[in-house]
């Protein structure tokens, strides 16, 4: 207002941040204000370095536990993504697919760790009475009984892969041409008939499944730790080593690049002669897969689960895979790693039971400036 | 439901059919699409009249009890209404404007937390201030719209589907917010949310208590109860059942209100872009204010409707608030079919009926003939099984885990609905975004109204039968 008289030279020059602000850089703006944001933790982060605030150690540990976060997300997201962009619809269900792994591995590996000594339906149950053993009294740890644990680990996959598979039958093949919508609307109702379904049989109550974690004391020196949790490092080579062989599968094998093609534009996939519901099959394969693993490993990791450890990962999931831009594997990745860190380097800042919300908002702040997410352009490669 | 439905036409059959409430205009060749109240009313009335009859004849003839009976018709009566008004709430977004919300526990969560946080004790802990209740209710309806105004006027652009789980996002955080150690108490007040253990306020429902205490009315309460009493109702029944009636006021009056926004230009500009937003803002219609408007409405009825029912109770807490909340009132919905007020009503009664309070039912029934004396885990359902005693099985399920069932009830209606009959049960009376019958392009010259804007378009939107134009008209693939 008061600037009128200054002369030509500022009035210009406010036209012109004017113009620059009006309409297509609101969401500029918006961008900048977000930039400003990271731009002002980082500088505060260094600052509490420096001055001893707060420990680098500790620093380290949350980036850690984000880097474990992020892999079981991204896990559980390369699935998401995939079925996003081939089937063309947000699974509300996939977050299921996770406790269907987590419940089917951990039964398998029960019924082979206590075989022969305790009921069969003592074990696959995780041990309804009193009476039955606790995962501690079964050895569930890797040491104790490997075997038990990595056959758990292939069952997870396979009968989430089986499970999902049958959804498809049942539910999303009457549906293949339905809007996505109503594909969501109907994985809604997937979502709460699987999960309840499990709920029956093994109650809402929390279970316990691992025995403690073995830790590795004595570690390389150029190892930055100080102690290894054994549990955690089979998540970690696990996770990594499927997501490099979901990358090879897809970059060097004709049913990669399918699926690929199919991502890309579904119309032209059928008219090359791709056969789309074997297609459709191999998706459902590969994120069931994953999904269950990923439910099986955080599991093993954190002991404690019960039948909602899928759907409230869920949202953290989609905003992962959101973030990544959909269609993009490599996106999910990208945004995997962001939401792991952002639940745990917020931590710095917020008490721990906001980090989520911070993941969440993170999700609607970058959705509002980059409505296709952070790597939207890119098609799933 | 009741198989012979009046209307075996779409709405925009008018003809003999003056709305009794909508004095202008009763010539009956008009071609203008008017509500039609009586017909629709009817519907309702069928509906519910049926249900409490099936439940009455099956709660007598099970054994259950004539008073448990009662009960579970009480209570059904109850959240139809609470569901008919979160449907009727969500038809605004989702069936009129295509906006595919689904935190809608988010805004239910806003406008109770608001209400208590008005009305507790400033001696509570957390403190409140002490506002009379009907303060609370608006404060909290406006709280919830102001909430979805400042959601929707950033995420407007987003797809629907992306949209979708933005509300989603949001709905968990206002949760994970009121849930939160850090919120229990804001900064150095006494004033918060409580965290974990949620407010303590007094309930909306303590309203009738109150009215009961009035000179006049009271009086006539007074006489209410004693003749309650002489037939066997407890006072607290029929308080109960009064605050049941005072919603069934406020579903009439959201029924009315969202009635005549649907056949206001106002309401034809939001049906003109759930078809196709872009054609609507190529005919030079402000879509992006419409969505915004019609979005923080339907936000602040959201927030109404859980002041209504969470205020109900004597504590809320964020375990109120879970997603599932969300889904049942879009269960309740889409069982109805989207786009139709009183589908939303019907929908959400028999939601409230079958899906909602049916297990429960159940479990009564099977309380009053096996007894309760089950096995608690699913193992030892399978080892009473496997000794032959099937009825352990069937207890274990109907009895000890009642609520899952309805889960999984709740699931398969969701999915059988949208592959059998995506549009709802009453799907096809989805009005079309006209404001004159375009199937009788004759009257239109002489009875119609000059037809708003939209009207190019529906020409398409009245033929739609496929669900991708009915979906969301932003969503772009």
């Amino acid at each position: 207002m008061g600037v009128g008289n200054t002369g030509k030279g500022v009035s210009e020059f406010v036209d012109e941040v004017r113009d620059r602000l009006s309409s297509p850089s609101g969401q500029e703006l918006f961008a900048l204000l977000i930039v400003l944001g990271i731009v002002v933790l980082a500088l505060d982060l260094v600052r509490r370095l420096a001055t001893g605030e707060m420990a680098f150690g500790r620093l380290w540990r949350y980036t850690w536990n984000g880097l474990v976060d992020s892999l079981y997300i991204a896990l559980a997201a390369i699935g998401l993504s995939m079925t996003y962009s081939i089937l063309r619809f947000a699974n509300f269900s996939h977050g299921d697919l996770v406790t269907t792994g987590a419940f089917s591995g951990w039964a398998v590996a029960w019924l082979i760790g206590g075989w022969g000594v305790y009921g069969i339906g003592e074990l696959v149950l995780f041990s309804p009475t009193a009476a039955g053993p606790t995962g501690g009294e079964l050895g569930m740890n890797v040491l104790a009984s490997p075997v038990a644990i990595l056959v758990g680990l292939v069952a997870a996959a396979l009968l989430t892969v089986a499970i999902a598979l049958a959804i498809d039958r049942l539910v999303y093949r009457r549906m293949r041409n339905a809007s996505g919508i109503s594909l969501l609307i109907a994985s809604v109702g997937v979502a709460l008939a699987l999960r309840y379904i499990i709920g029956v049989f093994w109650t809402v109550e929390s279970h316990s499944a691992t025995a403690s974690a073995p830790i590795l004391e004595e570690i390389p020196a150029w190892l930055p730790f100080e102690r290894l949790n054994l549990h955690e490092l089979t998540l970690v080579v696990t996770a990594v080593g499927l997501i490099v062989g979901l990358h090879l599968l897809l970059q060097y094998t004709k049913l990669g690049k399918a699926m690929r093609a199919m991502a890309d534009n579904k119309d032209l996939a059928l008219i090359t002669g791709i056969p789309t519901e074997r297609v459709i099959f191999a998706t459902w394969s590969i994120g069931a897969g994953l999904a269950g693993v990923a439910g099986y490993l955080i599991v093993l990791d954190r002991g404690q689960f019960s039948i909602n450890i899928g759907w409230f990962l869920l949202l953290l999931i989609f905003a992962a895979v959101i973030l990544g831009g959909i269609g993009s594997i490599y996106g999910a990745l990208v945004g995997s790693l962001v939401i792991g860190l952002t639940i745990n380097v917020s931590l710095v800042w917020i008490p721990a039971d906001l980090n989520e919300i911070a993941a969440f908002t993170l999700m609607i702040l970058i959705l509002i400036v980059k409505p296709d997410g952070l790597l939207g352009g890119v098609e799933t490669a | 439901m009741s198989g012979a439905d009046p209307n075996g036409d779409p709405e925009t059959d008018t003809a003999g059919v003056p709305g009794d409430e909508e004095p202008d205009e009763p010539e009956e060749s008009s071609a203008v699409i008017r509500p039609e109240w009586r017909s629709d009313l009817l519907l309702v009335a069928k509906v519910v009249l049926a249900t409490y009859v099936g439940f009455f004849v099956v709660g007598v003839l099970s054994g259950a009890g004539v008073n448990a009976t009662i009960g579970t018709i009480q209570s059904i009566t109850f959240f139809g209404a609470i569901f008919a008004l979160g449907a009727l709430a969500l038809n605004l977004h989702w069936g009129y404007t295509g906006m595919f919300n689904i935190g809608i526990a988010g805004f239910m969560a806003i406008g109770a937390y608001t209400l208590s946080i008005a009305v507790a004790s400033p001696d509570g802990s957390p403190a409140g201030f002490g506002l009379p209740i009907p303060v609370g209710i608006v404060l909290g309806t406006i709280a919830a719209g102001l909430a979805g105004l400042v959601l929707v006027i950033p995420t407007l652009r987003v797809r629907a589907d992306y949209f979708a789980i933005v509300t989603l996002g949001f709905s968990e955080i206002v949760r994970l917010s009121v849930q939160s150690r850090s919120l229990r108490e804001i900064g150095d007040t006494a004033y918060g949310t409580g965290g974990g253990q949620g407010i303590r306020a007094t309930p909306v429902d303590s309203v009738v208590g109150w009215l009961f205490d009035q000179p006049i009315v009271g009086d006539v309460g007074g006489v209410l109860i004693v003749l309650g009493e002489t037939v066997g109702i407890a006072s607290s029944v029929l308080e109960r059942g009064i605050y049941t009636l005072v919603l069934i006021l406020f579903v009439v009056a959201f029924y009315v209100l969202l009635t005549r926004i649907a056949h206001s230009p106002f309401g034809r500009v939001l049906k003109a872009i759930r078809e196709d937003e872009l054609a609507a803002k190529s005919l030079g219609k402000r879509t992006d204010r419409a969505k915004i408007a019609a979005f923080a409405l339907g936000c602040a009825l959201m927030g109404l409707v859980g002041t209504l029912w969470m205020g109900s109770r004597t504590h809320i807490s964020p375990d109120n608030f879970m997603p599932l909340i969300t889904f049942y009132v879009f269960v309740a919905l889409i069982v109805g079919g989207a786009g139709s007020n009183t589908g939303s009503v019907i929908g959400g009664f028999v939601f409230a009926a079958f899906i909602f309070e049916g297990p429960r039912f159940v479990r009564t029934m099977v309380r009053a003939n096996l007894g309760t004396d089950f096995p608690r885990t699913a193992h030892g359902a399978f080892a009473e099984l496997g000794a032959g005693d099937p009825s352990a099985l069937i207890g274990y399920v109907f009895y000890q885990q009642a609520d899952e069932v309805r889960y999984i009830v709740l699931g398969v209606v969701l999915i059988v609905v949208m592959i059998k009959r995506p549009d709802g049960l009453l799907g096809h009376r989805k009005e079309i975004s006209a404001g004159v019958d375009l199937s009788r392009r004759g009257a239109v010259a002489d009875g119609g109204r000059p037809a708003l804007g939209s009207d190019d378009r529906s020409d398409a939107a009245g033929e739609t039968d496929d669900p991708a134009a009915t979906n969301g008209g932003d969503h772009d693939e």
